[in-house]
């Protein structure tokens, strides 16, 4: 796995999108090699971001041209794109952009998409003028695509809208989270790439182009029931483990006897220590006048407080 | 074998409260009731037999012996969803004989206690009728043959052990729709159909099942509709137009048909006729739109009008009375009565019975009548008759008076909701009082006897007597707890019930009138129910109501209809025969200034209709228009769609009461490797009380905690069948977590080699589901727990002392979720038929899962058990917190059924409410029988239990108190000797 540094990459893109205003025929192996770097392999949200600046300038997508790899490669790969078209509230939709990914076919017969990547055509005069419309009527702004990236549009199209106030902040920044089965697109997610706070402010886009980040993702692995085969055989082990807990100190186990015991002492020490002076007084009559004694100072400093 | 042991008793130290009850506490808060469901055939046993009693099969197949006298049940047996009774009889005077799977299982049930005594599995060939026959007078050494016609065979099983005599296969094509015995004979008669206009009829030896005989004629107007045979060799049918009578004859010379126009017997006839079996020797009935006509067969074929009697009218079958008579009966609609006519089946002139019954208008039409023949105490000859109403109510009607009735409606509950009942008024007489006072005395004297154990075992006996009955809980009124409640219970018949939650008695009833069958409305269903109106303080005065949903037909697009209904005197407020199809009902977080609840129904057009249709809805809708949002679920095609109100209709009706809507988003599942099987969303009215959740090492994480989430569990196309019928390579389950405002898939996971039926349950920020490993050979029960990430950040105290956080800004579904899953799986032992949670007023205690199981039990489990974060050793930090050591099977606990002794046949629902008490919950569990009990998931430790000795608190206390002056007064006096010394 090569790491790359997020400026890197933007400099790569920008040489890439040089490369594509150079020449927009130019077309070579080279390029799906280089591309691996923002290719998108699904899984994990952040890393897989990939950033695709589009101008109006952008070449017209190629058309499907499977592109075979070398015969070392027992996966065949090609190439494949799919349309995104758009509507502004209520109206028709119209072509926006195309994905293009490469479709893997594996060894066992599953085809999936690997190392999407989009080319977001923006908006003509006219859309804009639409796209204020949506601004100031805090209305929807649609995308759509086929269900079926082989046979488009497949079943039925994936429809999915945000609020149109939700996507202008500098420019237009828009997020894609694809959800794939095989070669069927399930849903859509579009929105915001952050967050969309409610009530939502009126705010026209510093310049009318398109950040666009997308994200390919496929069904993840229910964890598995726990098995304890193992460990059930691995007896020792886990009853190593289970002996474990009781590494507390001698105190902290035995304090609820330890406090008890120190308070019989106490009394016990007292009481011994009455003991001789009761014997040093002799008769057993003696004891109320001693406690009498013992009263005295107390009534004696009683008065004094009074006086 | 240490470890295990070990690991058992660490658990039993962790494992929660017992929830188990002691032997004198049950039916204390619980109550339980049987039921049978809607009577299709009964059997009479009453000559020579002590105990007489009535053989009932019923429509949620269940056989059942009931006492004559009271109605009680004998016994009872549930047969699966799956195993529909066809027929029942009696044989040799003591085995019940069920017919039963569409005439593949023979069952013999011993009649006093209802054993079973054998059982025969008759195979065949194809799908066919089921034909039950049990000649009487057949006798083959000393056995009564029973003949079964199923599944394109005829058998003949010995009743004495089920083993089956002779086989006959009936032709491929043919359809047997009777079989006659005629008198002192060794030959059966099959009668039926080939096709549609041939008519067969075989001639079989009953003893060796040799085919005598073969003949069939065919009938050029072709049949329609069931033969019923006027004698042993002939037979009636009307043909395929109805509108002429066929009279089939089966004689040695062959077969003849004979045809009466339906319009020479009844000269204004118009529409179709239908003949009604009555098995009556030469009379038969025919029901023409808007009259029942009975129909003599006289000599020579000829047919003559007898009589003629209101529509509305039930026919019973004919009933055999002393040597060779028969008698049958038949019931006419008056204005809140019901007319009994008992005719001699020879004699038409006369009336063997004519009894004229008061009946509550609230049961509706009679639907049967099954008639019983009784020897007078003046040995003349009475007749009773077992009723089976509209609303599936079953009355035994003798003498002129209903004996006894059984609300068997309740057996068929659709769905449940709960109602407050009303506030206790002021001023209560003092004679009442002074009355109770001398009884509450009485009862505490005893009381105080039984807890010193000085009782006898009467007054032991009278102690349970008076807490069972205690009037405290059955009263009409709230009480502190929020114990008593109304159930609202909507029916299949189309009937609400309002139950008492105290002791389950019947508060009142009500026969939709909605839901009955109309011209317009041919086949209606209630669907659900909703609470329309839930008083609150402005609107006190109001009683609360309930919202009917049903449809007419069992198609979405069918017309919807709607009655409200307020829940305290049980009478109809409004109803709406709607001009439009209800696909979906959406109650809306909204009330008008009367407290009634905001719906908008969305028809099969995409419409959404508003109701309540008053100016005020309006104003609110219009108000909260962008920020109504709802899905709809397209199971067939695999398609979930979110959906966003419009505008205003442009039908011609547009009233402003209509709107039209836009879909918003959609998500497609594949329709080759994922089928929709369940989806689940959060109950709208829980509540949840905190949003963040401590965790150990004062770390907290915060719930995500969306009312628009949306479970939906799907299945490989090919796994939707039974278990078995796949290997767990090419079936597996996905489940997904979607939010319903904006469509995003907020998780989603795939289950390998996992197969439904799922049973999931949704509370708070948790989604637990039951489903089947196909790998494990076992059930599993999987947990999903969802937090929200993008308020983690709020742990810092500073921040929120400096009101740098944002738990208090709203949260938008078109921001982009930063949520994290946990999920955990466990084996599990049950199959289960449904599950619940637990929910209370303020969601502060700890929640349990309420599982019905196959054993048609109610289990509890806690939570807990299901929690994510267990680990095989938890720390001790994470001990302290509460988590269980990680085992891979959820325990079963016997103390943690629900439904301790008692089973709920054919569980169907459970449903929860809270209670006001925010410890308890009430819990509804319903199938054929009805099961209410209120539970307290972490003990009541918001009040005092039933057995609390106040008696010995109050005696502490002074004895305290005492103890308290006796010490001051003497260290007083010490004091002032002291300074005195």
């Amino acid at each position: 796995m090569r790491t790359t540094s997020p400026c890197s990459r933007v400099l790569t893109l920008l040489y890439l999108s040089l490369l594509l205003l150079s020449s927009s025929a130019f077309q070579s192996d080279e390029l799906l090699a280089e591309d691996e770097e923002f290719g998108l392999e699904g899984g994990h949200r952040s890393p897989d971001l990939d950033l695709t600046a589009s101008t109006r300038s952008v070449p017209p997508p190629q058309p499907t041209r499977p592109i075979r790899r070398g015969s070392s490669d027992p996966d065949s790969d090609s190439k494949i794109q799919f349309p995104l078209e758009h509507a502004f509230g209520d109206s028709e939709f119209s072509p926006a952009g195309t994905f293009t990914a490469r479709l893997k076919t594996w060894s066992h017969g599953g085809q999936t998409l690997t190392k999407l990547r989009f080319s977001r055509e923006a908006f003509t005069e006219r859309e804009k003028e639409n796209f204020k419309m949506l601004l100031k009527g805090d209305d929807f702004y649609k995308i759509r695509v086929p269900s079926n990236v082989l046979s488009p549009p497949g079943r039925d199209y994936i429809i999915s809208s945000v609020k149109a106030r939700c996507l202008p902040q500098d420019r237009l920044d828009e997020h894609f989270v694809i959800h794939m089965e095989g070669v069927n697109i399930l849903a859509v997610n579009y929105g915001s790439p952050g967050a969309c706070p409610y009530p939502r402010q009126l705010k026209l886009p510093a310049k009318w182009s398109f950040n666009s980040y997308t994200v390919l993702k496929n069904s993840e692995q229910a964890p598995r029931t726990p098995a304890f085969a193992e460990e059930i055989l691995g007896g020792e082990n886990g009853e190593g483990e289970a002996v474990m807990p009781p590494e507390r100190s001698f105190w902290a186990k035995y304090w609820m006897y330890l406090i008890p015991l120190g308070l019989v002492v106490m009394n016990a020490v007292t009481q011994a220590m009455n003991m001789p002076e009761e014997q040093a007084a002799g008769q057993p009559g003696a004891q109320p006048q001693q406690t009498a004694a013992a009263a005295l100072p107390r009534g004696q400093s009683a008065t004094v407080r009074r006086r | 074998m240490a470890f295990p042991g070990f690991l058992l008793l660490l658990f039993l130290s962790c494992s929660p409260p017992a929830l188990s009850l002691y032997e004198d506490q049950v039916g204390l808060m619980d109550w339980h009731q049987q039921y049978i469901g809607k009577v299709k055939q009964a059997v009479f046993h009453t000559q020579k037999a002590g105990r007489k009693r009535v053989i009932v099969s019923t429509e949620e197949n269940v056989i059942a012996s009931l006492d004559l006298r009271r109605g009680e049940i004998f016994w009872r047996h549930v047969l699966g969803a799956y195993d529909a009774i066809d027929e029942i009889d009696i044989a040799l005077g003591k085995y019940v004989i069920t017919l039963s799977s569409e005439g593949s299982i023979l069952r013999a049930w011993n009649l006093p206690d209802g054993q079973m005594v054998w059982e025969s599995f008759l195979s065949g060939s194809r799908p066919s009728k089921s034909l039950l026959f049990i000649p009487t007078n057949l006798k083959v050494d000393k056995d009564n043959v029973i003949f079964v016609y199923g599944n394109g065979c005829l058998h003949a099983v010995s009743s004495i052990d089920g083993e089956v005599l002779w086989k006959e296969l009936i032709a491929e094509g043919v359809e047997v729709q009777e079989l006659v015995h005629p008198l002192g004979s060794d030959i059966i008669y099959a009668v039926g159909f080939d096709g549609s206009s041939q008519f067969v009829a075989y001639q079989i030896n009953a003893k060796s099942g040799e085919l005598l005989k073969h003949e069939s004629a065919t009938f050029p107007g072709g049949f329609a509709g069931k033969i019923s045979s006027v004698s042993s060799n002939s037979f009636l049918v009307s043909d395929a137009t109805h509108s002429v009578l066929v009279l089939i004859s089966v004689k040695d010379g062959g077969i003849s048909f004979q045809q009466t126009y339906i319009s020479d017997l009844v000269p204004d006839f118009s529409g179709t006729a239908v003949v009604l079996p009555t098995k009556l020797t030469g009379i038969f009935a025919l029901k023409i739109t808007e009259f029942v006509t009975f129909v003599k067969v006289i000599d020579e074929g000829k047919l003559e009008v007898v009589d003629q009697v209101d529509n509305g009218a039930a026919v019973s079958d004919a009933v055999a009375f002393s040597e060779g008579q028969e008698a049958f009966a038949f019931i006419q609609h008056e204005e809140n009565k019901i007319q009994l006519t008992v005719k001699h089946g020879l004699e038409w002139s006369s009336d063997l019975l004519k009894e004229s019954i008061e009946m509550d208008c609230q049961r509706g039409l009679v639907h049967k009548v099954f008639i019983n023949n009784y020897v007078r105490t003046d040995r003349t000859y009475g007749f009773r008759a077992l009723i089976v109403m509209e609303d599936h109510s079953l009355l035994l009607v003798q003498q002129g008076v209903i004996v006894w009735s059984r609300e068997d409606g309740l057996a068929s509950v659709i769905d449940v909701t709960t109602s407050e009942l009303p506030i206790e008024k002021q001023g209560v007489s003092v004679a009442k009082v002074e009355q109770n006072l001398f009884e509450w005395l009485k009862g505490h004297m005893l009381k105080l006897k039984g807890t010193l154990m000085l009782a006898s075992p009467d007054e032991v006996a009278e102690i349970q007597r008076i807490r069972l009955q205690s009037s405290e809980k059955s009263k009409m009124t709230r009480d502190h707890n929020g114990f008593r409640k109304l159930l609202i219970v909507l029916t299949r018949a189309g009937k609400l019930f309002a139950l008492h939650t105290g002791d389950g008695r019947v508060v009142w009833s009500l026969l939709l009138h909605t839901l009955r069958k109309t011209e317009q409305c041919n086949s209606p269903g209630g669907l659900k129910l909703y609470q329309w109106q839930v008083p609150h303080h402005h609107a006190l005065d109001e009683n609360p109501s309930v919202l009917v949903l049903g449809r007419c037909g069992h198609s979405l697009d069918a017309n919807g209809v709607l009655s409200v209904v307020d829940t305290y005197t049980g009478k109809e407020l409004s109803s709406v025969g709607a001009s439009h199809s209800i696909v979906q009902v959406i109650p809306l977080p909204f009330t008008d200034s009367t407290e009634q609840r905001l719906h908008l129904l969305i028809d099969a057009e995409q419409h959404a209709h508003l109701i309540p249709r008053t100016r005020e809805a309006v104003s609110i809708v219009q108000r909260e228009f962008g920020n109504i949002y709802w899905y709809s679920v397209e199971a067939d095609n695999g398609i979930i769609r979110g959906h966003v109100l419009k505008d205003d209709c442009d039908l011609e009706e547009s009233d402003g009461y209509c709107f039209n809507t836009r879909g918003l988003w959609s998500i497609v599942f594949p329709s080759e490797s994922e089928k929709i099987i369940t989806t689940m969303r959060r109950k709208s009215n829980e509540v949840v009380h905190t949003q963040a959740k401590a965790m150990s090492e004062q770390d907290v994480m915060y719930k995500y905690v969306s009312k628009n989430l949306l479970f939906v569990a799907n299945v490989a196309p090919k796994a939707r069948g039974d278990i078995g019928l796949v290997t767990p390579e090419e079936s597996w389950l996905v489940v997904y977590l979607i939010d319903t405002v904006s469509g995003r898939i907020l998780h989603r996971m795939t289950h390998h080699g996992a197969q439904g039926p799922v049973h999931v349950v949704f509370s708070e920020n948790w989604v637990v589901y039951h489903y089947f490993n196909l790998k494990a050979h076992r059930y599993e029960m999987s947990v999903i727990e969802i937090y929200d990430q993008s308020r983690a950040d709020n742990k810092d105290v500073w921040k929120l002392v400096l009101g740098k956080h944002n738990l208090t800004s709203p949260i938008s579904s078109y921001s982009r979720p930063e949520v994290i899953t946990k999920s955990q799986t466990y084996f599990f032992t049950h199959t289960v038929k449904s599950i619940a949670v637990t929910s209370t007023a303020k969601g502060i205690t700890s929640k349990q899962l309420l599982i019905g199981t196959i054993g048609d039990q109610v289990m509890a489990l806690d939570k807990r058990f299901l929690d994510p974060r267990r680990t095989v050793n938890p720390t001790q930090a994470e001990k302290e917190e509460g988590i269980i050591p990680l085992t891979d099977s959820l325990p079963i606990m016997p103390q943690s059924y629900v439904t301790h002794t008692l089973k709920v046949e054919g569980l169907r629902g459970i449903v929860t409410s809270p209670a006001k008490l925010e410890s308890t919950t009430l819990i509804f569990a319903y199938g054929v029988d009805l099961f209410f009990t209120r539970m307290a998931p972490s003990k009541t430790y918001d009040s005092l239990t039933e057995d609390f000795s106040y008696a010995l608190l109050l005696l502490t206390i002074v004895v305290l108190l005492v103890a308290i002056v006796a010490t001051w007064i003497l260290s007083e006096r010490k004091e002032l000797q002291d300074k005195w010394g």
